[in-house]
């Protein structure tokens, strides 16, 4: 066969190209990673307007500092490679060194790729369990931060293709706007009146499935004030995409004085709307006082 | 297989593609529901006025839609004709009065809270020429709401036991119907989607589907344009 | 003396009678109509029953299905049980001879089969993407409405459902299927006859799903998540019919492979000396077997809640969505997994050739593949972390997401290792092999963003995931999809495609292809969520950004069907047998291979990547056995 190789292979160089890649390697990654941290860490979201959003920013930073070397890593080594090792131009065909395999590279690459994902893997899961980083935990939440029992409790209702939202300690008040107390402690309780929504409240760093007949609890751990976007994350029909608002952190006075508002125009429609519950999902009609009245399925 | 027959035959693939990419194109864009409708817009005192009449009824019915059994909204055009449409332009800065003929009956909000009227001047509506900021939510039959714009205003339904109930849309005046009025005005140009929040699409689970996901007859647009 | 006439072929109305695709199509009609009847006799006009005031649920599905069985009459798939049934003797072979006829029909030549699958999946492929063009269409303007939402989400839908689906099987249907025979030395896959049912079958679930439009469409996107599946219109149905058909497909596909690979492989072709291709295709062959099913048995639960009004998923039946959602995850994580691994095994198959050293750390990459296969399935909690699920397994599943980069890991170092000091020849086939390192890395990479259960608080639903997913299925799949295209198709056509016009299709893919989807790691950070078609004033030109860029990715796809049909119907210049001077043994075989493949059954005695260590070993000596069929 006229393209059939030689079993020669040309001789080994006198370079020492693994010293040389790693040394490439190491200074481009020295160099790299405290960049991304001094420059991109601070501009990674979702914000700082909670303790849950300030953590995330944390996380993001160290992820993006661990993937920083990895990144160097291939690319360096693809473009040493494509340097040193392509094959000339012309000529005839010839195969390189039978090198098989090296123990030794795979035990260290093994070990030094198993340390950094479990470190990963651990550093991950204590900041999760330090208050539930903002995430939905479902109606028995693990990551409980301290103290949650006195937490202002926030329900947010999601329906096609509206958020409203509930404050149980204000006589279970519900609104059109989510307004939160600055540096307060909040728990959230997610829910949905029909299909899959996702309540994603972007510069407070939470996101939560609003799931029917559910109670999704997030924590969530105001600072200053501000206002933050909450947009659905979770495709849940036509206007899916319109299913969006603006929300505020104000100051505890006016944070009062809104409520007390709030209350007095709810009372007008408060006679007619269910109390306040965890969920609102009835599984027969009429069968439980807390449930809104089904719509009658009417023919045509 | 002779060249130039190949590249016929290429030709006239590459042209049957195109046809069937140009077809399928077209056919998505052009929903015949999305089209929309230029209210007409009138000046008093030097402000912008548009009286908006809709109605919105039990069954849409053959002559204007596809889903003749579907809850529908119409909007009444210049010359009377009620037409299938939910998409409609509004002009920017301008004082919108809107009157609902409802044919329907009641089938109850979701979610109670709706029954509250926001958005209007002085958050109230004229149910039948009486003045309310609500209605019992177990009596709404459609809603009338622009999120982005603070707007929702249920609709009173017509009792089951009311006399020359309609048919059919177009639905006229003189069979049984609640009228609903209301005011509000419109600011910054845009792009907002209104809907209805009253889930009546029977047969489908919890009531949500068919036409309540459907541009044209349980939910349209206003495009506000400056 | 009489003149020797060649024997006359029967006129052409003559050879389109028969059982063949048309036959199909027409029974396929015929059998739409005879369901979509027939339930409308046996339900009759008591629609409330079954709950849709548009459609009988039970006609939609039942038309469909008897489609898909008036289609498989048609091709013939019944014939051979009936013959069998009726007393005739067992056969293996259908068809194989007759020119191009054979593969627009039942044909058992496994080499026919690839070729079929490598034009069905082709062309859905290229019905995906241009479904993608028009989302990045609509999504040039933020507010501003192109199709109606309706429409839109269908779009979303059809382009996410069409590429899982068919990309599945896109290097096991075309590849594994032309070349594990041979590479195992085999004449032939171990159930012939299944091997083209996976194909029509896939081919039908994709007429299906075209047709979507006609009925509605679908608003839930791929995933079909419940509730929003129950309210959607009957253009659901063609989601979930032609899902449940791709899977029996995947099964099928699978258990195909998996038989063949561990009954059928030659004297002396150990499993240390199996191609790394084969246990790619093993890997992969053993996820789609094990997980389709979990999809088939969702689907149909969810067919039930739609047409016969139970509620397995709906709260207010005492049902619940965390079912559908666990269910479908268990199906879909292995999936994501049936599309990437047969990308590490084309990369790592191709390197050796043209680096022209041995695959370095061959059990290493064993260990990787089979590594990434089993730990694939303790992983799918990581589409839940925010939507409720037990705190309490939160960690666990970040745990096992971060652990499954290990195995993935293998690969990464059997292939750079491969390039090491070696003689890197940069041919179209290897600079798509080169480009998955890039972009699978950095799909990887988000990956382990999205494994941390705190920054997936904000990514999850959004841009960024989709990014992630794009850069691993498409930046891993696909660009090996096409390297194995680039490199295979000398041998399975004999034809040469053109080397430069190659080598545009790449430059401009790769370059688009990051150019689309590196900036929706942004707009997923900076608060779009995904299957919008509204999105904030402020990311609009970032929008705009991406959807040109994928304007530029689709004209390169043009490039490369410009090179396909250039270089296959018009040039034809003639390939010799080993091109690319691989020892594998497809390439020690003519170009196209033979029917039979090979004169005599192989004997191997090396796996086939001694590179530096002597001549290509004759695989057929002169004793070897001529093998039975």
């Amino acid at each position: 066969m006229a393209s059939q190789p030689t079993a020669a292979t040309p001789p080994r160089d006198s370079v020492n190209h693994g010293l040389r890649f790693v040394v490439a390697w190491l200074v481009l990654s020295v160099i790299a990673t405290p960049l991304v941290v001094i420059f991109v860490g601070p501009i990674l979201p979702p914000g700082s307007m909670t303790t849950q959003a300030h953590e995330q920013i944390y996380d993001n930073t160290w992820l993006a500092a661990v993937s920083t070397p990895v990144l160097c890593l291939v690319v360096v080594f693809l473009v040493y490679a494509f340097v040193y090792f392509r094959a000339p131009k012309g000529g005839a065909l010839v195969d390189g060194p039978p090198l098989r395999e090296h123990a030794g590279i795979q035990v260290v690459w093994i070990v030094i790729t198993s340390l950094t994902v479990l470190m990963l893997a651990a550093f991950g899961t204590y900041q999760l369990l330090q208050n539930g980083s903002g995430g939905g935990q479902g109606p028995s939440p693990v990551a409980v931060p301290a103290g949650a029992s006195h937490n202002l409790a926030v329900q947010v209702i999601g329906q096609q293709w509206e958020w409203t939202f509930r404050y149980p300690s204000f006589g279970g008040v519900e609104t059109h706007e989510l307004v939160l107390p600055q540096h307060t402690s909040v728990t959230l309780h997610v829910t949905s009146l029909d299909v899959v929504h996702s309540f994603w409240a972007y510069q407070l760093g939470v996101k939560a499935d609003a799931n029917p007949g559910t109670d999704n609890v997030a924590y969530v751990q105001t600072r200053g004030p501000g206002t933050f976007q909450i947009r659905c994350a979770e495709l849940c029909g036509l206007f899916h995409g319109y299913m969006f608002s603006t929300g505020r952190v104000v100051s505890a006075t006016q944070f009062q004085s809104w409520a007390k508002t709030q209350e007095a125009i709810y009372k007008t429609i408060a006679k007619y709307v269910p109390p306040y519950a965890k969920t609102y999902i009835c599984p027969a009609a009429g069968t439980s006082p807390t449930c809104s009245p089904q719509p009658t399925l009417r023919g045509g | 297989m002779q060249v130039g027959v190949k590249l016929l035959l290429v030709a006239a693939a590459v042209a049957v593609a195109g046809v069937l990419i140009g077809f399928y194109a077209n056919k998505l864009t052009h929903d015949a529901n999305s089209a929309a409708y230029t209210v007409p817009v009138r000046i008093v005192n030097g402000q912008r006025v548009v009286d908006l009449k809709i109605q919105t009824v039990a069954a849409a019915g053959p002559t204007v839609s596809h889903n003749p059994d579907w809850v529908s909204y119409l909007v009444q055009t210049s010359n009377g004709v009620w037409k299938h449409l939910t998409v409609w332009d509004l002009p920017a800065n301008a004082t919108i009065h809107v009157t609902d003929y409802n044919f329907d009956g009641a089938s109850g909000t979701r979610n109670p809270f709706l029954g509250r009227f926001t958005g209007t001047d002085g958050n109230r509506a004229l149910v039948n020429g009486k003045p309310v900021d609500h209605i019992d939510p177990s009596l709404a039959s459609h809603i009338f709401a622009v999120p982005q714009l603070g707007i929702n205003i249920a609709f009173l339904g017509v009792p089951d036991n009311a006399k020359n109930q309609c048919g059919y849309a177009p639905c006229p005046l003189k069979t049984a119907h609640e009228t609903i009025k209301f005011t509000f005005h419109t600011t910054t140009p845009g792009h907002y989607r209104w809907q209805c929040f009253v889930p009546c699409a029977a047969g489908w689970i919890s009531g949500w589907g068919g036409p309540m996901q459907t541009i044209g007859y349980m939910d349209g647009f206003l495009n506000v344009k400056a | 003396m009489t003149a020797v006439t060649a024997p006359l072929r029967p006129p052409i109305w003559r050879r389109l009678v028969g059982f063949n695709l048309l036959t199909g199509i027409v029974l396929g009609i015929g059998g739409w109509y005879v369901g979509w009847f027939g339930a409308h006799a046996v339900v009759g006009p008591s629609l409330d029953y079954f709950g849709d005031v548009d459609y009988n649920e039970l006609s939609v599905f039942m038309a469909y299905i008897g489609g898909v069985v008036g289609f498989l009459i048609g091709l013939g798939f019944l014939n051979y049980p009936a013959r069998r049934l009726l007393g005739y003797p067992p056969s293996l072979r259908e068809k194989e001879t007759g020119g191009w006829a054979r593969y627009f029909g039942l044909c058992t030549d496994h080499k026919v089969v690839g070729i079929q699958y490598l034009w069905g999946i082709g062309l859905f492929f290229f019905i995906g993407g241009l479904n993608a063009m028009l989302i990045r269409f609509e999504l040039l303007r933020p507010t501003h409405q192109v199709f109606s939402g309706g429409t839109y989400l269908t779009l979303v839908g059809m382009h996410g459902t069409m590429m899982m689906g068919m990309m599945s099987s896109g290097i096991l249907g075309p590849f594994a299927n032309y070349l594990v025979p041979i590479m195992i030395g085999a004449r032939r896959m171990a159930f012939p006859r299944v091997e083209a049912l996976t194909f029509w079958l896939l081919m039908a679930a994709g007429a299906i799903l075209t047709t979507t439009i006609f009925f509605g469409g679908f608003p839930t996107g791929w995933t079909g998540y419940e509730p929003l599946n129950v309210q959607a219109a009957a253009g659901m149905d063609c989601y979930i019919l032609f899902f449940a058909l791709a899977g029996i497909s995947m099964t099928l596909l699978g258990l195909n492979m998996i038989a063949t690979i561990v009954t059928m492989r030659a004297p002396g072709l150990t499993w240390m000396r199996l191609p790394i291709f084969v246990w790619g295709v093993l890997s992969t062959a053993s996820l789609m077997v094990l997980a389709a099913p979990v999809l088939i048995a969702v689907l149909s639960m969810s067919a039930l809640d739609r047409a016969a009004q139970t509620t397995f998923f709906s709260a207010s039946g005492g049902g619940s969505n965390y079912l559908y959602e666990n269910l479908f995850w268990v199906f879909g994580h292995p999936e994501v997994y049936i599309l990437a691994l047969p990308g590490f095994a084309i990369v790592l198959e191709l390197l050796p050739v043209f680096a022209r050293k041995p695959l370095w750390g061959y059990r290493l990459a064993v260990a990787g593949l089979l590594g990434v296969t089993l730990l694939s399935w303790m992983v799918w909690q990581h589409h839940l972390f925010v939507s409720g699920i037990n705190g309490d397994l939160r960690p666990f599943y970040m745990l096992s997401t971060e652990l499954i980069s290990i195995p993935t890991g293998f690969t990464f170092i059997c292939g750079l290792m491969t390039l090491w000091r070696g003689q890197i020849r940069f041919t179209v086939p290897m600079l798509f092999c080169l480009a998955w390192f890039f972009n699978f890395l950095l799909g990887g990479l988000s990956g382990v963003f999205l494994s941390d259960v705190p920054s997936d608080v904000t990514t999850h639903g959004s841009f960024f995931s989709m990014a992630h997913f794009h850069y691993t299925i498409m930046g891993g799949l696909v660009f090996t999809f096409f390297a194995a295209i680039y490199y295979w198709v000398p041998k399975m056509t004999g034809w040469q495609l053109n080397e430069t016009l190659g080598k545009i299709h790449f430059w401009t893919m790769f370059v688009f292809f990051n150019s689309t989807f590196a900036p929706l790691f942004a707009i997923g950070f900076l608060n779009q969520p995904r299957r919008v078609n509204v999105y904030a004033h402020t990311l609009q030109f970032l929008n705009d950004w991406v959807s040109v860029s994928a304007f530029c990715l689709g004209t390169s796809m043009l490039i490369f069907l410009f090179n396909l049909v250039w270089s296959l119907a018009f040039v034809k210049k003639p390939a010799v047998a080993n091109p690319w001077a691989s020892r594998s043994i497809e390439f020690q075989l003519p170009s196209p291979v033979p029917v039979h493949n090979f004169d005599r059954i192989p004997v191997f005695s090396s796996d086939p990547y001694g590179y530096g260590e002597g001549p290509v070993p004759q695989w057929v000596p002169a004793g070897a056995p001529a093998g039975r069929d």
